[in-house]
């Protein structure tokens, strides 16, 4: 069979991304920027832009000039390639071998897909109006070669050149659609040659030493003489395994079972890769059509079925199969690299942290994560905001612990109003009342004046004290104000040891 | 006799944890690892003494990069709070339940679990039975256990190698000097199996466990030396 070609090509790819996050942008005119041996330069213009003659590789000192209103957005390295990845992703749905093709296009080889559409026009068609919904503007050609394809995409009016016509379609295409080297295209210049029609026939030698073996080369690609290789993306296969019954299954061993085949054969896949699963879901597709699901998560990515089999295990009890379940699956949904320490550790028995966090683990899946916290200092004064919570058994402190202040061992979680009798204006309570008592001051610390933090909420100071009554019991207390200043308010916030 | 459950060895391996004159009530001449002990608190403050108490157990009780669990349906531990005690605060986990069946379910399956050192529980009651199933989980994984009961309704006996209990006391200042001192404690030994129950006064002082020396009779020795200068 032969081999057909589609080459895609994007002519405002950055742009158009660009107007599709934010739509007001549709008829303005605006570039994308990066400093170029020292002066900013543009890398992609938007259609109005291009339209007013502000074409990619200008300086942005003279777009400016003729457009003064134009606005000028910073170019990020890569962002390009991504887009274009993604997009070749999406492709896969038209043909299983989708190739990049730097800097703004796409090759897909379209052997035996288009008879699915209906025919290479509508499967043109379709491709580009698809495109286009999605906002981006986009010019394809189909041919039997790469390289005509992607002449005809760009330099070409016509969309499908049939099979073995690729010369005839070449002839008034200019020398640039060949991917010659600027050299050589200057030469051409020179020469005259402003159509490939004009040395097309020049015998193979001749061509060879006047314009070198790559122009020979690349003609030839045009015409299919020479050989063009494609570099497919690899589709991205999801952590996904099923396992389909001979009989519908409804007893809690059965699924025990099926989770554990499915379990064993995830975890032969994720070791290979080595990685580890964060997040699993098992689901059991039922006779009546309804689906059962349990699903878990880890501390650490995991590629052991025993653990997390006993995950799942904890959660088995919830599934409920009435009439019988007929296929299961078991879908990794987060998937993370593990380091190779941690394998190595994986291995001998005694490893700390991997127990504990399947330790944890186990807990989080009775009694749910957020029962369980870890903490790590922050740099305020604010006591309630001198710490954050850690996320994982990895997470190491930034800072150091602060020491320097008395902090309290036990903190309420929001601070106790209390009544005081106390000497003005800065002085610690003599006595205070707290649950219906009345305790007297025999020592006092303080005060620590804390400010509120004024970049998230407003309010007056807390002064607080350290106090011990006559018993010995240590308090934390605070008065919310100053005296002289509004009516102040005293809480407790916390006990000492 | 072993069917019942005894084992051969009822000798706990037992380590010197900076408890000074209190070490010597235990039996081996250490304070016991591997088992579980229990602490009495009644007061809201007494609360925060006993478990300053046990932070300073756990500073020596958790190995370098070691982790311990802190198991709990009212805590109010405040992380920062434990520097002071020598244990560095994010080598601590803290599990937050609210039913006291949880917390106890979370404690064993911790004090099942060889790697970590130490676990700390705080609920207010526990039946006989529930406090063996505990001490069945550390036999084998020799984890120390420690259980802080807050305001316990009854005070019936549990299957604990200890109980202690932890009020505060003044703290101990040189005459004149304004402030408050170190963390000081009426540290009592109200059961201890194959030992001697006591009461002691404690404070924590250099981040260590130190006996409270009476500032009277410090006084009175430098009175007597003057007078004998004189």
């Amino acid at each position: 069979m032969p081999r057909r070609f589609l080459s895609l090509w994007f002519p405002y790819l950055l742009t158009d991304r660009q107007v599709i996050r934010q739509p007001a942008l549709r008829d303005q005119a605006f570039v994308f920027a990066a400093p170029q041996r020292g002066r900013m330069t543009i890398q992609a213009s938007s259609l109005p832009a291009v339209s007013l003659g502000i074409r990619p590789g200008m300086a942005v000192a003279d777009a400016r000039a003729l457009q003064p209103e134009l606005l000028v957005l910073p170019d990020q390295v890569g962002r390009g390639a991504k887009l274009l990845q993604g997009l070749a992703d999406w492709c896969l749905c038209y043909t299983p071998v989708v190739a990049v093709d730097p800097p703004d296009g796409l090759v897909l080889e379209i052997s035996g897909c288009p008879h699915l559409w209906g025919g290479e026009k509508s499967y043109l068609e379709s491709l580009t109006s698809t495109l286009k919904a999605k906002g981006y503007h986009s010019k394809a050609a189909i041919s039997d070669t790469i390289a005509s394809a992607w002449a005809m995409a760009r330099y070409g009016q016509q969309h499908i050149i049939a099979p073995d016509k690729q010369r005839e379609a070449l002839l008034s295409l200019p020398p640039t659609s060949l991917r010659l080297d600027p050299q050589t295209l200057d030469r051409m210049d020179k020469l005259g040659f402003s159509q490939i029609g004009q040395f097309i026939d020049i015998p193979t030698p001749t061509l060879r030493r006047r314009f070198g073996e790559a122009t020979v080369h690349r003609l030839g690609q045009a015409l299919g003489s020479a050989h063009e290789s494609l570099e497919p993306i690899l589709p991205k296969e999801p952590y996904l395994e099923r396992l389909p019954c001979l009989e519908p299954i409804r007893t809690a061993p059965g699924i025990k079972i099926a989770l554990e085949e499915l379990l064993k054969t995830i975890c032969q896949k994720l070791s290979k890769e080595k990685k580890g699963m964060r997040k699993g879901i098992f689901r059991g597709h039922r006779m009546d059509g309804k689906v059962e699901e349990i699903s878990i998560g880890t501390h650490m990515p995991s590629h052991h079925p025993e653990h997390l089999f006993r995950l799942f295990e904890l959660k088995v009890p919830t599934i409920e199969p009435d009439l019988g379940i007929e296929l299961f699956e078991l879908e990794a949904l987060l998937v993370e690299k593990i380091s190779e320490t941690q394998e190595s550790l994986w291995h001998s028995a005694g490893d700390d942290v991997t127990a504990l966090a399947e330790l944890l683990d186990k807990m989080a899946g009775k009694m749910g994560s957020q029962t369980i916290h870890r903490y790590l200092p922050q740099e305020q004064h604010w006591p309630e905001h001198s710490i954050r919570e850690a996320h994982s058994l990895e997470d190491k402190p930034n800072t150091e612990w602060n020491t320097h202040r008395p902090r309290p061992l036990h903190l309420l979680s929001s601070p106790e109003r209390i009544d005081v009798m106390v000497p003005l204006p800065d002085y610690p309570p003599l006595h205070f009342r707290y649950r219906g008592e009345i305790l007297r001051v025999a020592k006092a610390d303080g005060p620590e004046r804390i400010e509120q933090e004024w970049w998230l909420q407003s309010g007056p100071p807390r002064d607080y004290y350290v106090i011990e009554d006559e018993s010995g019991k240590r308090y934390w207390l605070f008065r919310l104000g100053i005296y002289g200043r509004g009516d102040p308010e005293w809480f407790l916030h916390g006990f000492f040891a | 006799m072993e069917l019942e459950g005894f084992s051969a060895s009822t000798q706990l391996p037992t380590s010197s944890l900076g408890l000074g004159p209190i070490e010597s009530s235990f039996p081996g001449g250490g304070f016991p690892l591997g088992t579980v002990h229990e602490f009495v608190s009644l007061h809201p403050a007494d609360a925060a003494s006993t478990n300053g108490f046990i932070s300073g157990l756990l500073a020596s009780l958790v190995r370098k990069g070691g982790f311990c669990l802190w198991v709990s349906n009212r805590r109010s531990v405040f992380p920062p709070g434990l520097k002071r005690f020598g244990i560095a605060p994010d080598r601590v986990i803290f599990i937050d339940l609210k039913r006291e069946k949880d917390v106890l379910w979370a404690m064993e399956l911790g004090l099942k679990c060889s790697t970590l050192s130490a676990v700390v529980g705080e609920l207010q009651e526990l039946s006989f039975t529930e406090s063996q199933r505990l001490q069945l989980a550390v036999e084998q994984s020799k984890v120390t256990g420690l259980l802080h009961r807050h305001n316990p309704k009854h005070q019936h006996a549990l299957a604990c190698t200890t109980r202690w209990k932890i009020v505060s006391l003044g703290s101990d200042l040189p005459d004149g000097m304004p402030g408050v001192g170190f963390p000081t404690w009426k540290v009592t030994l109200l059961k201890v199996r194959n030992g001697r129950p006591g009461e002691w006064k404690m404070e924590w002082k250099g981040g260590r466990f130190q006996p409270l020396t009476p500032r009277e009779s410090r006084k009175q020795i430098h009175l007597s030396r003057d007078q004998h200068y004189a």
